[in-house]
């Protein structure tokens, strides 16, 4: 069946990488920032084939990124670069342990990286978890942002309030979201159909809610200050919450101390008493329990558990004290992480820690197999973050190149092999310059909406373009 | 005589001074400036501008991750961030937000003579210097800091490693 294969592929259009020399190939799994950044620092020396899931690439800058923060998503220009690199071809709508598996791309290529990310989340582990009105932030942040998969999540913007668990930045930028006025939204890139729903929530208090205090608190003060500054909004904090902290401050490393003086100020100033919406932290709360309303057919509030703070600094834990309180709410968001999943038997995976057990991105006991980005190192951590993991991942497979670690002697076919084994699974895959005329097309849709651009919803639309 | 090359670059430093008040006295046509001004032209004027791009060429020295030094002319008005995609330096990574204030990526260490020298930062600057790795008491952002005349003949180096302290923190938290 294999030979088979190659022989297709000779009368395939292009013999490119059957001649005898056709030097390194390798491929990744992911068309992410990692997957891009890898690409981008192993382009140097060897040809790099992306295979992503999804028609269009770019993995959470396109999906997790706010629709306000657009500068962040300027990646996607050096990224573009790298799709469009003579010796890198990405190969869209390839499900990846589905349409073809990790030791069939390990068969074609000297080597595989697998840069695929977190697409789960955590679950707070609590009793009424899957009552209409509960959502992950990884949904709710796909919903606004166009993910096909979160495209019919239709959340119930008809409460005044909202819990957000956990306090970090994605859980910052759901807050924003939620009490942003609608004319700050309306020109980015958010789907028509969340801005719509937005414009019509009814939505004017968040609660963000964390585990311990406001010294160890996740988010940035980037974020911090977006909140502090909303227009038509007002902090609304406790202050027991913040006992001890003022004298805590002069101890506090810079970046610590201007984040929590920010709070502080947010806490004395609270802001305009005519806002209309209002958000606030609410420290030492775990959930313990989503509460039904009468007919038990969908959340009406949440249960929390107080703690209290043992030890201090990043270490500090929570510990429970017994005291419970209950917050009314119609829509509550946790945002407590993401969570990578194994997507091929073949391959290692811690499920503690859900990542793919690796030694500097070398996955354990598998000869040519490396990692990278977040499936590697665990889900946190920004674009930044990624792009150095990758760099170094690259960076090691390079030297196990050279070294002679993995064989470069014998001959890979690369993409030609698993193109036309895809081919005879009735797979095709969507190539760079296609997505490019699905990029065209959004951004053709969202000029006559005024917007960056008008995100497609439907995987099939989006391949009728391509492919068009 | 000066050469033709370097009398325009002279003629171009003696009208910036000029500019305001005396600006008659010093015109396109004339290849001789007013003696008075000779002395008080910085020390600039006498390098050689390569092929009459305007703004002047001011010399920064580069020092990247590896130690490897890079000695580039750059035009005043450029970003530090502008000059090192411009210039095709090899620093990695360097940049990733395109100047926006989104990322630390373009954090460069200065001497302190030119750090104390340099416009004070915004906050919005500090919101991501903070998050930088490696950060020192003289750390800015390439993106925010414009070439200027004066600063003809610094250094600068990329810290050791360029990471954003957002991942080590939530890393660390996470343990």
């Amino acid at each position: 069946e294999w030979s088979l294969c190659v022989c297709v592929c000779v009368c395939g259009p292009g013999v490119r990488g059957l001649s005898s020399s056709s030097g390194p190939r390798v491929c990744i799994v992911g068309g992410g920032p990692a997957g891009f950044y890898t690409a981008q620092q192993l382009l140097k020396n060897t040809a790099v084939d992306i295979y992503e899931r999804l028609p269009v690439p770019f993995g959470l800058v396109r999906f997790g990124v706010a629709p306000d923060h657009p500068e962040v998503k300027n990646v996607i220009n050096t990224f573009t670069q790298t799709g469009q690199h003579e010796r890198c071809s990405f190969h869209g709508n390839v499900n990846v342990g589905k349409d073809v598996t990790i030791d069939e791309l390990r068969q074609a290529y000297h080597a595989v990286v697998l840069s695929y990310g977190a697409e789960g989340n955590r679950s707070m582990g609590i009793p009424g978890e899957g009552l209409p009105g509960v959502f992950s932030a990884k949904d709710f942040v796909g919903w606004y942002n166009g993910l096909p998969s979160n495209k019919e999540l239709h959340p119930d913007l008809s409460f005044e309030t909202a819990v957000i668990l956990g306090q970090g930045n994605v859980a910052l930028d759901v807050a924003r979201i939620l009490l942003a006025p609608v004319e700050m939204l309306k020109e980015t890139d958010i789907t028509q159909n969340a801005l719509e729903a937005l414009a019509g929530s009814k939505v004017r208090r968040v609660l963000i809610v964390g585990r311990r205090g406001p010294l160890q608190i996740a988010c940035t003060i980037k974020e911090l200050r977006e909140m502090v500054n909303l227009p038509n909004t007002r902090a609304d904090m406790l202050p027991a919450d913040f006992e001890g902290i003022a004298e805590a401050l002069k101890d506090l490393p810079r970046p610590r101390k201007r984040l929590t003086e920010l709070m502080m100020k947010a806490v004395k100033e609270g802001g305009d008493d005519k806002a209309e919406k209002c958000w606030g932290f609410r420290f030492f709360r775990s959930p313990v329990e989503v509460l039904a309303g009468a007919d038990g057919k969908r959340a009406t509030g949440i249960r929390l558990a107080l703690n209290k703070l043992e030890g201090s600094g990043e270490s500090a834990r929570a510990e429970v004290t017994g005291q419970l309180e209950d917050v009314d709410c119609g829509l509550i968001i946790s945002s407590i992480g993401y969570k990578s999943i194994p997507i091929d038997p073949a391959v290692p995976f811690d499920p503690r820690r859900a990542i793919v057990p690796n030694e500097m991105g070398r996955v354990q006991d598998t000869a040519g197999l490396y990692c990278s980005g977040w499936v590697k190192r665990g889900p946190t951590g920004v674009i930044a973050t990624t792009m150095n993991d990758s760099f170094d991942t690259a960076r090691v497979l390079i030297q196990d190149m050279e070294a002679g670690k993995l064989d470069l002697s014998v001959n890979k076919p690369g993409a030609q092999a698993i193109t036309a084994l895809l081919q005879t699974r009735g797979v095709r895959a969507v190539l760079f310059s296609q997505w490019e005329k699905i990029n065209a097309a959004e951004e053709k849709r969202g000029k006559s909406l005024g917007k960056a651009r008008e995100k497609l919803l439907d995987v099939d639309e989006m391949l009728k373009i391509a492919w068009s | 005589m000066l050469a033709q090359q370097d009398s325009m670059a002279f003629r171009k430093c003696v009208q910036v001074l000029l500019r305001s008040s005396l600006a008659p006295l010093c015109h396109p046509g004339s290849t001789r400036a007013h003696p008075r001004f000779l002395h008080t032209v910085p020390r600039l004027c006498s390098q050689s501008q390569p092929n009459g791009s305007s703004g002047s060429k001011v010399l920064v020295h580069f020092v990247n991750q590896s130690g490897v030094k890079s000695s580039v002319f750059v035009t005043e008005g450029e970003t530090l961030l502008d000059v090192v995609i411009k210039k095709n330096l090899d620093i990695s990574g360097f940049g990733a937000c395109e100047g926006t204030l989104a990322c630390s990526t373009c954090h460069l260490i200065f001497e302190e003579s030119v750090y104390d020298k340099l416009e004070p930062m915004v906050d919005e600057e500090v919101d991501m210097l903070d998050l930088a790795y490696g950060l020192t008491k003289t750390s800015r952002l390439g993106c925010q800091v414009t070439v200027e005349r004066w600063m003809d003949g610094m250094t600068v180096h990329v810290p050791q490693e360029i990471k954003d302290q957002r991942g080590k923190q939530e890393a660390m938290r996470s343990k």
